[in-house]
């Protein structure tokens, strides 16, 4: 069976987002990082858009506006200009190496997949087989939290996390409420205001940004 | 579901009990108010605290000939409010409470004085909220409302506790009360949830508890539980280990109220569970209450007798005074269950008379106590002595509370002992031959117990009183002002009242008995004289005796004052082997307790440190530390904190593995969910 054209489309972009999500594990610099981060937005907002054209749910355009505006133009942005403003551009070292991250990002999809694999079939919608890639994203995005020591790729991980969610909740139920999406992206945006402001007290706190300096907060 | 409306009858006693507990929850905010004039607190807000608990004493009195009396309050959780509840046995401990704390709190309003504004006002509040709250645990009529009371109770006496919190070792007495009051409150909590058969009974009423017959299996379970968590309020042996950290550690009224009264509360506890809520009793029952008491009543006077701080010695006296109330309580469930009601009738007179009478002794020597520490600034009898000379009403009145201690007649201790000892004696007969051959023992115990009793008595007043100064500081020593003495006063009244009219105090026990075991203690011996169950077999009247005392007494004095004095008396040069005596030649509180150490050196761990032969101003510590602790205690400590080490390595502060922590944790629940 073919499937009709656009949806070909969603899922070359569904493999696309699971695509960016490995280039975002091996990325060993921030500045890459941050433009893998916005091309994963932008891959996230055309299938956005496309679902959404292709089942007649509209209120998706305006989550894919929203995905458009906010994680490919305002944050990557904002990332820029802090990563300039810090001066902190410099090969990342991640504390587990780059090859056995990738093996474990593997192992993580194909769990991803079997775990999506009930679920996908209970739901009715067009997209579901990219369910199983969109939980590979959430975990793979947890993943590089994990192996980064440095304060900014977490937030980015986390970010991409948001992603993965989001394409999830587009792939099974074509998407959350509008409500609830405005609500989630305006604590996203708050998030890296807050979290902006924290890179600077962090610095100089420790003079870097290196989480692993925050060991010394804990009891003992 | 009772209406949420109060049921009004007319002026009850008890909605009278239930206005003083009102009075006391304003005085104890009006306190907070005026914190920045502590002259208003000490002689308006105090005093009027103690009216309020006279007033409760009088209540508890109209209580015991009134009929019952019921009462819903409106306050609680939505539809299930307070229910209280007078009868006798309420009204009982009620004039108990009002009795002993009526003296003791006018003692606070002058003992209170200089004390600091801020502690001064915090410490009315929850003075008086425990007050409160002791009095709403003896009318609760519910297990809802008698768990809210009982917290109350023992937050308040946390707090008052820790007044000093500054000192480290203040709160780790308070800590460690909090501890066992709360392992206490869950096991009663979970008595509570048996009791109402995990939601067959439909209220937490304890109408409705009384009314339904738990198979025995789940009675007993209650039992235990009840046994457990009121027994961790007394002080039952081993889960006394917080009485003497947090008596000493509390100011002198407050300790005289938790070991004259809270303890007290426990006993109403366990007697309301044991007799009114659970209806049949098994027949072990009582022989483990035996067993515990006694262990209790010999393990406590034991350390009573070894101890060189005064208020810790009270609080091992109160320990035992607890076992002695318990073997009191055994023994009336073993002669309830077997059938022997005037035996247990008669025990349980003693053990209710034992109760009231050491609220009154234990109150008085607690605030005495207090007067000294006041006074001259330390708790170690190895630096007192000789006090009686510059306190002489301190030293009188504490010499009244300490012979009724000791059990030594005209007053009231002697009563309850003698009592108890009547029903022990009067047992053989028991339908149990195994028990007929063990009961002389534990009379025996009990016997040990009031003889040794009266030994540490005569260290606590001999050393602290009698003698010389041990330290020159002591002369500076003061009297307490009027409100103290009247205080001591009260209490030292009412020991030797309820001494010489037993005969009155078993006609007002009376009611108690006959509700809870449905018969009363015969008195065959009239107004004057005490004569349980026959006249021919024990007797014992007081006034008689007392005024035999007296008349002796005065005989001996007006003959030694005729035949000998006025002859010319010379002494010798050697002044018979004393040419010069000074403090430090007296008997110590060490030396005092020294052979009771030896003879129960098991029981202890004893720490000394000698001194140098060389050292010019040679000190003898000698302490005695309690096997239990060292033996139950600290390993379930050391469990807790090895535990609690393995638990805080998962801290370690690296932000990537507290997200694999929840990576992992994502992981399993997603596998899990599958």
């Amino acid at each position: 069976m073919t499937l009709p054209i656009h949806l070909q489309i969603v899922n070359l972009l569904a493999a696309l987002l699971l695509l960016i999500s490995f280039a975002m594990l091996s990325q060993r610099r921030i500045i890459g990082l941050v433009t893998l981060f916005a091309w994963q937005g932008l891959a996230l907002a055309v299938s956005t858009a496309l679902v959404g054209w292709a089942t007649g749910q509209h209120h998706l355009y305006y989550s894919a506006g929203i995905t458009l505006i906010l994680k490919v133009i305002v944050m990557p942005w904002i990332f820029y200009a802090l990563v300039k403003k810090l001066d902190v551009d410099r090969d990342v070292e991640p504390m587990i190496n780059i090859p056995t991250t990738m093996l474990i990002g593997i192992a993580l999809v194909i769990f991803a997949f079997n775990l999506a694999l009930p679920i996908s079939q209970l739901a009715g919608t067009v997209t579901r087989s990219t369910l199983g890639i969109a939980m590979a994203c959430v975990l793979l995005a947890f993943l590089m939290m994990i192996t980064r020591s440095k304060a900014i790729p977490q937030v980015i991980g986390f970010l991409a996390m948001e992603n993965g969610l989001f394409f999830a909740a587009t792939s099974a139920t074509y998407g959350m409420p509008l409500v609830v999406e405005l609500g989630v992206a305006l604590d996203v945006l708050v998030g890296v205001f807050v979290l902006g402001i924290f890179f600077f007290q962090i610095r100089e706190t420790f003079d870097s940004l290196d989480l692993k300096h925050m060991e010394k907060l804990r009891e003992r | 579901m009772t209406d949420a409306i109060p049921v009004d009858p007319g002026f009850t006693p008890l909605a009278g009990a239930w206005w003083i507990v009102l009075l006391w929850l304003v005085l104890a905010f009006a306190g907070l108010i005026f914190q920045r004039r502590p002259h208003l607190i000490t002689h308006l807000i105090i005093p009027l605290g103690a009216l309020g608990a006279l007033g409760m004493a009088l209540i508890g009195a109209a209580g015991l000939v009134e009929p019952v009396s019921r009462f819903v309050l409106p306050i609680g959780l939505p539809d299930l409010p307070f229910h209280l509840r007078l009868d006798a046995l309420s009204a009982f401990f009620l004039i108990l409470l009002g009795g002993a704390a009526f003296g003791v709190t006018l003692y606070a309003s002058g003992y209170l004085r200089h004390m600091e504004r801020g502690a001064l006002a915090l410490l009315s509040l929850w003075y008086h909220l425990f007050l409160a709250g002791m009095v709403m645990v003896m009318l609760a009529d519910d297990a809802y409302a008698f768990m809210v009371a009982w917290e109350l109770m023992a937050l308040s006496s946390y707090f008052l506790v820790t007044t000093d919190h500054d000192i480290p070792d203040i709160r780790r007495a308070g800590f460690l009360y909090l501890l066992i009051a709360h392992v206490g409150a869950v096991s009663l909590l979970l008595c509570f949830g048996v009791l109402q058969g995990g939601g067959q009974i439909e209220s937490y009423s304890f109408d409705a508890i009384r009314a339904a017959e738990p198979a025995p299996f789940w009675s007993s379970v209650a039992f235990l539980l009840a046994l457990f968590g009121f027994g961790a309020k007394a002080g039952l042996v081993p889960l006394h280990v917080w009485l003497p950290e947090a008596h000493p550690a509390a100011p002198s009224p407050v300790s005289a109220l938790m070991s004259g009264v809270m303890l007290k509360t426990a006993i109403y506890g366990l007697l309301r569970v044991s007799f009114d809520l659970l209806g049949t009793q098994a027949s072990w029952w009582g022989i483990l209450v035996l067993g515990l008491g006694l262990i209790t009543a010999v393990y406590g006077v034991i350390f009573a007798a070894v101890q060189s701080d005064m208020k810790r010695l009270l609080a091992w006296s109160s320990i035992e005074n607890i076992g002695v109330i318990l073997v009191g309580i055994g023994l009336a469930m073993i002669f309830h269950t077997d059938g022997k009601g005037g035996l247990a009738a008669l025990a349980l007179t003693a053990t209710l008379y034992h109760a009231i009478n050491h609220a009154f002794f234990k109150g008085l020597l607690f605030i005495g106590t207090g007067a000294v520490l006041h006074a001259t600034g330390t708790r170690l009898m190895g630096e007192l002595g000789g006090v009686m000379r510059f306190m002489p009403w301190t030293a009188w009145l504490t010499l009244i509370g300490a012979l009724a201690i000791a059990g030594l007649p005209p007053l009231n201790g002697f009563v309850s002992e003698w009592l108890l000892l009547q029903a022990f004696l009067l047992s053989p007969g028991l339908s149990q031959p195994y028990l007929n051959m063990v009961i002389p023992v534990a009379a025996a115990s009990i016997a040990l117990a009031a003889a040794l009793a009266a030994y540490v008595m005569v260290k606590f007043f001999g050393v602290v009183f009698l003698g010389q100064p041990r330290d020159p500081n002591l002369k500076n020593a003061h009297e307490v002002c009027w409100p103290q003495r009247l205080g001591m006063i009260w209490l030292a009244l009412g020991c030797i009242l309820l001494g010489l009219m037993p005969a009155q105090v078993i006609g007002w026990i009376a009611p108690v008995v006959q509700q809870l075991i449905g018969q009363t203690l015969h008195n065959d011996g009239g107004w004057l004289m005490l004569a349980p169950v026959d006249a021919n077999r024990a007797s014992y009247a007081p006034l008689i005796f007392f005024l035999v005392v007296l008349a002796v007494l005065l005989l001996t004095f007006l003959a030694v004052r005729k035949l000998y004095h006025g002859r010319i008396r010379r002494s010798d040069p050697w002044d018979c082997g004393y040419p010069e005596q000074d403090a430090r030649m007296q008997d110590s509180a060490e030396g005092f307790g020294q052979p009771i150490r030896q003879i129960f050196e098991s029981f202890m761990r004893v720490e000394r440190e000698t001194p140098d032969p060389f050292d010019r101003h040679p000190k003898y510590r000698g302490d005695s530390r309690d096997n239990i602790w060292l033996l139950c205690y600290a390993p379930i400590a050391r469990l807790a904190a090895w535990l609690s080490d393995q638990t805080g390595r998962l801290q370690h502060g690296r932000i990537q593995w507290y997200l694999v922590y929840s990576f992992a944790t994502l992981i399993f629940l997603l596998v899990f969910t599958r």
